[in-house]
């Protein structure tokens, strides 16, 4: 699934001095804009509407008893750590984890976490546990979706999580060779602790933290797999790099690491995943995603998550934004039991912007509470976020957002639209924003719209020879259509066949 | 000659409210019926009726179509039947574009793989008719549509779905005189003696270039008279005060064409 004709560019110098220049004098005017239009606010401002705070407000209580966990001990994490050969700094982060870990309870709020086992997941990680499943084991209904999907014969097993090895060494040699050419280095996180150790150190762990909660500190204790990319000063890779070659490590979809790092100037597309359903015998993932787009740089991060339905998914993803640099996600969340995932945009650098396109279908017995965060912390960033969900026969869908305004992010803007669609009255939404806001220069938007799909719309496309199901079908793709349009072409048939197998309820 | 169309004692309600009551009308292949009447008089109604709106719901009688009743098929079965209705107010629907959304519903209709490249030639024709431009096939289906589009959009479709029995709700409301003429030669040109219409309206300029048969009344959910266009150009002239005379009834004031438009 490469994109044809790829071509790189490599910037000159002189171009790349040239492109920050003009980026430079972009923001100025920008800048210069945004001051006038602060002024014109700071006219007109009446009064402070009060915001509503949330779970956001709520403090964890700590419990320090004694309630190690009898499944994942010290003795299983150094024995992936042995297995990896790695150095003793990241042994000693996987320690370090693993006491904050066992000293952090699960959040008091959202989905119900109990049945998650922590006993099925320290045999599992264990790195000679012996990983049984092949493809005869995959469940019949999840290798059929793979069939009403389209996906070929060959991508299959990889997809599904048993494969070994994805039949596409050439393909895969190919890019390699292109992106020393140009200085990227794209590898698997295994080898890129190992290679290249000084990176991997001065970055790892620093955007997402292991405090930040019980399962970031299980996946820092337990990782293994991912993908590290690290695209040099003024390079634009212009073919998105895909993600699902590098998940054959064992327990890579499970607790896998992404560490992207791109440099001043630069732009890329990553694209995690895919919209075939991952089958594993594991019942939790807890990835973490690091994201660093340093100044002028520019990053799309694409995903479409289709867990089988045994799956808790809580997945930890961050970015740094730097001066002027952008973030762009583009999110598809789709099967799990539960789902908590809350991509987080930090701009700590001025100019810096992010913007979150995602949607999230929650079906029969699913609990899917997923949102944007985004954090201003320096002038004049930006941020918007632009959320959809769709609920079906009891499942249940819930936005939950933050936006946070810190005391020096004068002169920011965000917006936030949250749009819920409930296809029956059995299933749920609801929308939960925080906002916070400590400086009283920003420009703040809220839109949350949450309804039932409408009768007289299935009427009029029936009127026209529709049967129902499909009339259905065509307003919900409709309602994903914004997000579809930002997926590349393969992608968004795929999430097109994935919406009509969720409403047919034909997926496992 | 036998009615395309038949209703027999055809009673409607909305939500436990009774709004036809006992109509019988045959309509024959190749006519033009007008159908006037004073707001909430039921004519939308004996229109969505036909076409299975799920809100209305028939209490008595019988809808054939072809000779066999149809009461008990679903809206897309009587579309793909050759019923269609171009919508007072047309739905908006986000996301779909109209060249996507005609595809599937000719395919649904005449139940065929259809080329995207062929199809969307086999539109321009229509395009031109409609005085629509071809980027108009990539807009979201009668978003942000100006009233004039979203009818023209409707004229469209039926020329896409090539249906037996066209039925026009009000096609003229709200346009403006050009838009007005355009849907009316279209509608006139798609007419043939196998075809059958049903036009609901106000006014008379929607019938500038067709030429009604029959024109009939309705009242309190009855049709209460019927006749040839003259009848139309009189209540057009007059209102419907003179037939609520003729009936026994009293005149009201405010019943104008006029004001309704």
């Amino acid at each position: 699934m490469i994109k044809k004709n790829n071509t790189a560019v490599h910037l000159s110098q002189e171009a790349l001095q040239e492109r920050l220049k003009e980026r430079k004098e972009k923001r100025e005017v920008s800048r210069r804009e945004r001051q006038k239009a602060r002024e014109k606010r700071s006219a007109e401002r009446t009064e402070v509407v009060e915001m509503r705070r949330g779970v956001y407000d709520n403090k964890n209580k700590f419990e320090y008893a004694l309630k190690l966990e009898k499944g994942l001990t010290e003795e299983i994490v150094r024995e992936i750590s042995e297995s990896k050969d790695e150095p003793e700094w990241m042994l000693n982060k996987r320690l370090e984890a693993l006491e904050i870990f066992n000293k952090t309870p699960n959040p008091s709020w959202g989905p119900d976490l109990s049945a998650v086992d922590m006993n099925e997941i320290s045999t599992y990680v264990r790195p000679k546990a012996q990983l049984e499943s092949n493809w005869q084991e995959v469940p019949d209904e999840i290798r059929s979706t793979f069939d009403q999907l389209g996906i070929p014969e060959a991508e299959l097993e990889m997809l599904s999580g048993v494969g070994a090895q994805y039949d596409s060494e050439v393909v895969y040699h190919n890019l390699k060779q292109r992106f020393k050419d140009m200085g990227v280095v794209y590898t698997d996180f295994d080898t890129a602790v190992r290679e290249y150790p000084d990176i991997v150190q001065e970055y790892y762990g620093k955007c997402v933290n292991p405090r930040l909660h019980r399962y970031a500190a299980l996946h820092y204790a337990v990782w293994s797999g991912g993908s590290f990319v690290s695209v040099p000063q003024g390079i634009e890779v212009d073919f998105p790099l895909q993600s699902y070659f590098r998940l054959n490590a064992p327990g890579a979809g499970q607790f896998e690491h992404t560490l992207i790092i791109i440099e001043e100037g630069s732009s890329a597309h990553f694209i995690e995943g895919c919209s075939a359903p991952k089958y594993n015998t594991l019942n939790l993932h807890a990835g973490a995603v690091e994201l660093f787009i340093k100044d002028d740089a520019h990053l799309r991060y694409s995903t479409i998550e289709n867990w089988s339905r045994n799956m808790y998914n809580l997945n930890t993803k961050r970015a740094i934004v730097d001066k002027g640099g952008k973030i762009e996600w583009v999110s598809g969340s789709f099967g799990s039991a539960v789902s908590m995932l809350y991509p987080a945009s930090i701009l700590r650098g001025e100019g810096a912007q992010s913007e979150f396109t995602g949607i999230t279908f929650a079906g029969k017995d699913q609990y899917l509470d997923t949102g944007a965060q985004s954090m201003h912390l320096a002038p004049n960033t930006s941020s918007s976020i632009n959320s959809k969900s769709i609920s079906k026969s009891n499942g249940i869908a819930i936005y939950r957002g933050l936006v946070e305004i810190g005391p020096n992010a004068h002169g920011s803007k965000s917006t936030v639209s949250c749009e819920s669609l409930m296809l029956d009255s059995e299933s749920r939404s609801d929308t939960i924003p925080t906002i916070r806001i400590s400086t009283d220069d920003v420009d703040l938007g809220h839109e949350a719209k949450i309804g039932r799909i409408d009768e007289t719309a299935i009427f009029y496309l029936m009127s026209r020879g529709i049967p129902e199901d499909e009339a259905k079908a065509m307003i919900v793709r409709g309602f994903a259509e914004p997000i579809a349009k930002e997926l590349p072409m393969e992608y968004a048939v795929e999430m097109n066949n994935l919406i009509s197998l969720e409403l047919k309820g034909a997926i496992g | 000659m036998s009615c395309l169309v038949e209703l027999k004692n055809v009673s409607v309600n909305v939500e436990d409210k009774q709004i036809l009551n006992g109509v019988d009308l045959c309509i024959n292949p190749g006519e033009v019926h007008v159908i006037m009447g004073p707001n909430g008089a039921g004519k939308s109604t004996l229109a969505n009726a036909i076409m299975a709106h799920p809100k209305y719901t028939l209490t008595q009688g019988d809808i054939l179509f072809e000779g066999e009743s149809i009461v008990e098929l679903s809206a897309d079965e009587r579309a793909r039947k050759g019923i269609f209705l171009s919508f007072q107010t047309p739905i908006e629907v986000p996301g779909i574009t109209v060249e996507e959304f005609l595809r599937t519903t000719k395919a649904q209709v005449s139940d065929e793989k259809i080329s995207i490249l062929k199809f969307k030639k086999s539109l321009m024709p229509h395009l031109k008719d409609l005085d629509l431009d071809e980027e108009y096939l990539d807009r979201y289906l009668n978003v942000g549509f100006s009233g004039g589009e979203k009818k023209k959009t409707e004229i469209l479709q039926m020329k896409v779905l090539d249906p037996k029995f066209i039925m026009l709700d009000e096609a003229d409301s709200g346009l403006d005189v050009d838009a007005v003429r355009i849907v009316s030669e279209n509608v006139a040109k798609f007419m043939d003696e196998t075809k059958s219409l049903l036009i609901i309206t106000h006014h008379s300029e929607i019938l500038t270039s067709i030429e009604p048969d029959f024109v009939h009344v309705i009242m309190n959910g009855k049709l209460v008279k019927s006749g040839n266009a003259a009848l139309g150009e009189r209540i057009q002239k007059e209102g419907f005060n003179f037939i609520r005379e003729e009936l026994g009834l009293k005149p009201v004031e405010e019943e104008s064409s006029a004001q309704e438009a």
